[in-house]
């Protein structure tokens, strides 16, 4: 990131406990870092190291047991105005089927959504707006016209939570494994449209992935999450080339990769034939 | 050359939906697996290839059935086959499954030495209890587990890739001629996945399976696992060949759109945009006219979707592509 | 989903079971002189084909008691479910939704509840008024200490409900908690408290025959309840009255019974893991 660009997120010690006693859990571990404007910022870990619940300390859904994480240079900690900072962070989640209830067609939850926002929008203005958001990840109005979740296709409930940040806006988006339940190749038009809307809307992201791949390819910095705590940061390259931390050096020995080497194989397989 | 252990000759399952709909699951899918070979089926979800693998079991159990076509194993030929026969001579013998998911399919009210008891008698090993348990211990010794802890141990005292070693473990107690791994290792981390996949190659190199048949839907891992893959597309294979043929050398035009949308952390590969495809496979439910893959299909032409094109030999593999 | 658990044999038992005691309790005051005033014999006059069930200690006749007395055991029983659901859910899904402080105060005031006998509150209420003990009192009681059970089991359901997705993504939409918990969380519990609420009314019907048995009933009906009492005061056994006693307790038992079976059919179609 050019020098200059102010820092949005800024996490100092951050920590999250859970339980008590001889089952305590520290699922995020004294974790600092400082996130800029329109970054894109991959945090990237095994299931387990932390980063789900890193994604809702940010996202405010669970309070820091000790640390400070500052927005725009504002401490969270003795703020109170949920609204106006959901107004400018959002999400979208892992399954997009359980994202959503069950009970109520999907267009009226997508409406819902209007709840959030400071000027109140007219009946018609809110259905224009929700057209607008459908179209903008390829889905026609009607396709999806008095429709319960269970009636679309997971790739469609996907975009309809892309559709959902369309219509609010956010400067910030913290996206948890958005990918993982899609297959490879709709995985792209996924992250095809989160790199849309980060450039209309001048958005930072923060990525929450098990896959370095995915990571690699759309970040601009990476964050690696082991056991609860920070243990690498840097650019992609950095991290891939050069990583500091032992742990992130066998992460990266482990992972398959197409054009190194795996398992060593003695003998009857391989191409051939 | 010796005979394949697993024919497939021109299978076609299907399912019956609740209003007595038929889904052709499964359409004319055709392979030989040799000794030693590992055939990786990659494939969107939807695809077909559980119900293939199903069927290379010969478990069609209604809603599922048998269409056409004739599975054999070792020339024994399960089509037909009761299930009682099927579950005393051939599975857990001659094939077996390793699920997805099968780490948490342990029974978590008995010991792992039980189960594997179960497992033994379940499929008609009558031996003698002490000789089962002795053959038990040597055979976990030899995946690296250690035998006296964890044969006496609850699934819940276990972690992951433990446990996914006992299944492995179980499962292939009977040496099995085929396994069939189903997303073995995706609910893994990356070192102990490593450590799962150098299990299965190690049994393979001492023979103890015969051959595998591989499903991920990870294609890197696929290219280190698979020896030969087939890439299964509305219930058939589009393209069959071997790992190098079918990842660095595609030719149809659904293989180029996998491989192409493969997110790989290499360097270099950061600014190669991946592919993506539009759209969704055809509903099974349907008869379709000309190539299943048309709707979608970036190089398709006018005539891609009223001629129905076969399986034809292309570059050294099989092609399922009129203009491959 | 409805389909399986029609055809469900244990529902179609339960349910037969208890429509019928309902249609035992609707039905003959619409084709029949049922007359609980007036005496029609000597007493304990055993079963004829004119009276079905003989006469009572005082001469009644017994069958025209013994309907009347399902109705209000019928009654008291929906009562008494419906108050304690109602109590039990929303004191239950509030706490189990907000957690913290709330979820402490509710769960400690539950307990409090729990702990006490239940019979022997009633038993003290019921003694304790001595004018007014309608049977919709004697039922309100019992619903507003019955209702434990169930604010427990709620507030599992909806503590667990309150770390779905969904719920999250309402609260970043800036949504309320009680909008939350209308939309959001009871929907998801619907079929559960129906559950619930057959559960509670059977223990309504028990309680409420519990009390009367004691002689703390109702003054002003008869119900199932009352009529065992009424029988042991008269040494109806000794006289070899059967049929002053044995018809009521056999019809406690069956909408017992009945209502637990349909619960634990419900039970096995709804949570898909119980199924085979």
């Amino acid at each position: 990131m050019p020098n200059g660009t102010p820092v949005i997120f800024e996490a100092k010690a951050l920590s999250k406990t859970f339980g008590n006693g001889i089952h305590k859990l520290k699922a995020v571990d004294e974790v600092s870092f400082k996130i800029h404007e329109q970054e894109v910022v991959s945090i990237v870990g095994e299931s387990g190291c932390g980063k789900t619940v890193l994604a809702k300390l940010l996202l405010r859904l669970e309070k820091p047991t000790s640390g400070d994480l500052l927005f725009r240079g504002k401490s969270l900690l003795k703020d109170r105005d949920y609204l106006s900072y959901w107004r400018q962070v959002q999400t979208v989640f892992q399954d997009p089927f359980s994202a959503f209830n069950q009970f109520y067609t999907i267009r009226s939850q997508l409406k819902s959504s209007f709840h959030l926002l400071e000027t109140q929008v007219s009946d018609r203005e809110m259905e224009q707006r929700v057209d607008e958001a459908l179209l903008a990840v390829n889905i026609k109005p009607n396709e999806i016209e008095g429709k319960y979740p269970f009636e679309l296709s997971g790739g469609q409930m996907q975009r309809m939570l892309l559709a959902r940040v369309f219509i609010l806006r956010p400067k910030v988006l913290i996206a948890d494994e958005p990918t993982s339940m899609v297959d490879a190749s709709s995985r792209s038009s996924i992250l095809d449209y989160l790199l849309k809307l980060k450039q209309e809307l001048n958005m930072t992201i923060v990525f929450i992935t098990h896959d370095i791949g995915l990571a690699y390819y759309i970040s601009d910095s990476i964050y690696i999450m082991h056991h609860g705590k920070l243990i690498e940061q840097g650019t992609p390259d950095d991290v891939m080339l050069h990583p500091k931390d032992i742990v992130t050096r066998k992460l990266l020995e482990d992972i398959p990769q197409l054009h190194k080497s795996w398992i060593p194989r003695g003998g009857t397989h391989e191409s051939a034939s | 050359m010796t005979e394949p252990i697993l024919r497939v000759n021109n299978l076609s399952l299907y399912y019956l939906t609740r209003f007595n709909e038929k889904v052709k699951a499964v359409d004319g899918v055709s392979f030989d697996l040799n000794q030693g070979q590992i055939l990786g089926i990659a494939g969107e979800s939807g695809c077909g290839k559980s119900t293939l693998v199903n069927g290379c079991m010969g478990l069609t159990i209604p809603p599922l059935f048998h269409g056409e076509g004739e599975v054999a194993i070792d020339g024994e030929n399960l089509v037909g086959m009761t299930i009682e026969e099927n579950r005393f001579k051939i599975l857990g013998r001659k094939i077996c499954m390793i699920p997805q998911g099968a780490l948490n399919s342990l029974n978590p009210t008995r010991r792992i030495k039980d189960l594997a008891m179960d497992m033994m008698v379940s499929h008609g090993e009558n031996a003698d209890k002490k000789e089962i348990a002795e053959r038990l211990r040597e055979r976990f010794f030899k995946i690296g587990l250690q035998a006296d802890k964890v044969l006496e141990a609850f699934p819940v005292e276990l972690p992951a890739g433990t446990k996914q070693r006992v299944v492995i473990g179980i499962s292939t107690l009977l040496n099995p001629r085929v396994v069939i791994a189903d997303e073995p290792t995706s609910a893994l981390d990356v070192s102990t996945q490593k450590a799962v996949i150098k299990l299965l190659f190690d049994l393979m190199e001492a023979e103890i399976i015969g051959s595998m048949i591989f499903i991920t839907h990870e294609l890197p891992l696929l290219r280190h696992v698979a020896s030969h893959i087939a890439i299964m597309y509305a219930g058939q294979f589009v393209e069959v060949g071997t790992t190098q043929q079918v990842v660095f050398e595609s030719c149809h035009p659904y293989t180029k759109a996998l491989m192409g949308a493969m997110l790989s952390a290499e360097v270099g590969q950061r600014h190669r945009k991946p592919v993506y495809l539009e759209g969704a496979p055809p509903n099974l439910k349907n008869e379709i006219q000309g190539c299943r893959f048309a709707e979608r299909c970036p190089s398709a032409r006018p005539n891609c979707k009223s001629i129905f094109p076969p399986l034809r030999p292309v570059a050294g593999r099989q092609v399922r592509c009129a203009y491959a | 989903m409805l389909i399986s658990l029609l055809k469900n044999p244990a529902f179609i038992l339960g349910m037969g079971l208890f429509i019928g005691t309902l249609a035992l309790a609707i039905f003959p005051p619409l084709f029949m002189n049922l007359d609980t005033i007036n005496r029609v014999g000597p007493p304990f006059q055993p079963p004829s084909s004119q009276f079905f069930l003989g006469t009572d200690q005082m001469g009644l006749d017994m069958f025209a008691i013994l309907v009347a007395g399902l109705k209000s055991s019928l009654y008291a029983g929906f009562l008494a479910g419906i108050i304690a659901t109602t109590l039990g859910t929303l004191i239950g899904v509030y706490g189990g939704y907000k957690g913290g402080l709330v979820d402490d105060l509710l769960t400690s005031a539950t307990n409090i509840f729990l702990v006490i006998p239940n019979l022997i509150v009633l038993i003290l209420l019921s003694a304790s008024i001595k004018d007014g003990r309608s049977l919709t009192l004697i039922s309100v009681i019992i619903g507003c200490t019955t209702w434990t059970w169930t604010a427990r089991a709620v507030r599992a359901q909806s503590a667990s409900l309150r770390s779905r997705d969904h719920v999250n993504l309402a609260r970043i939409n800036g949504f309320g908690t009680f909008t939350i918990v209308m939309k959001h969380i009871l929907p998801y519990l619907l079929s559960y408290v129906f559950m619930v609420f057959i559960l509670q009314t059977a223990s309504g019907i028990l309680a409420e025959a519990s009390i009367s048995m004691l002689g703390l009933g109702p003054y002003d009906t008869v119900s199932l309840g009352k009529i065992l009492y009424e029988s042991k005061k008269s040494e109806a056994l000794i006289d070899g009255a059967w049929w002053a006693f044995v018809p009521a307790m056999v019809l406690i038992t069956v909408m017992v019974f009945a209502l637990y079976v349909i619960n634990t059919s419900m039970e096995s179609v709804f949570n898909p893991r119980l199924r085979k």
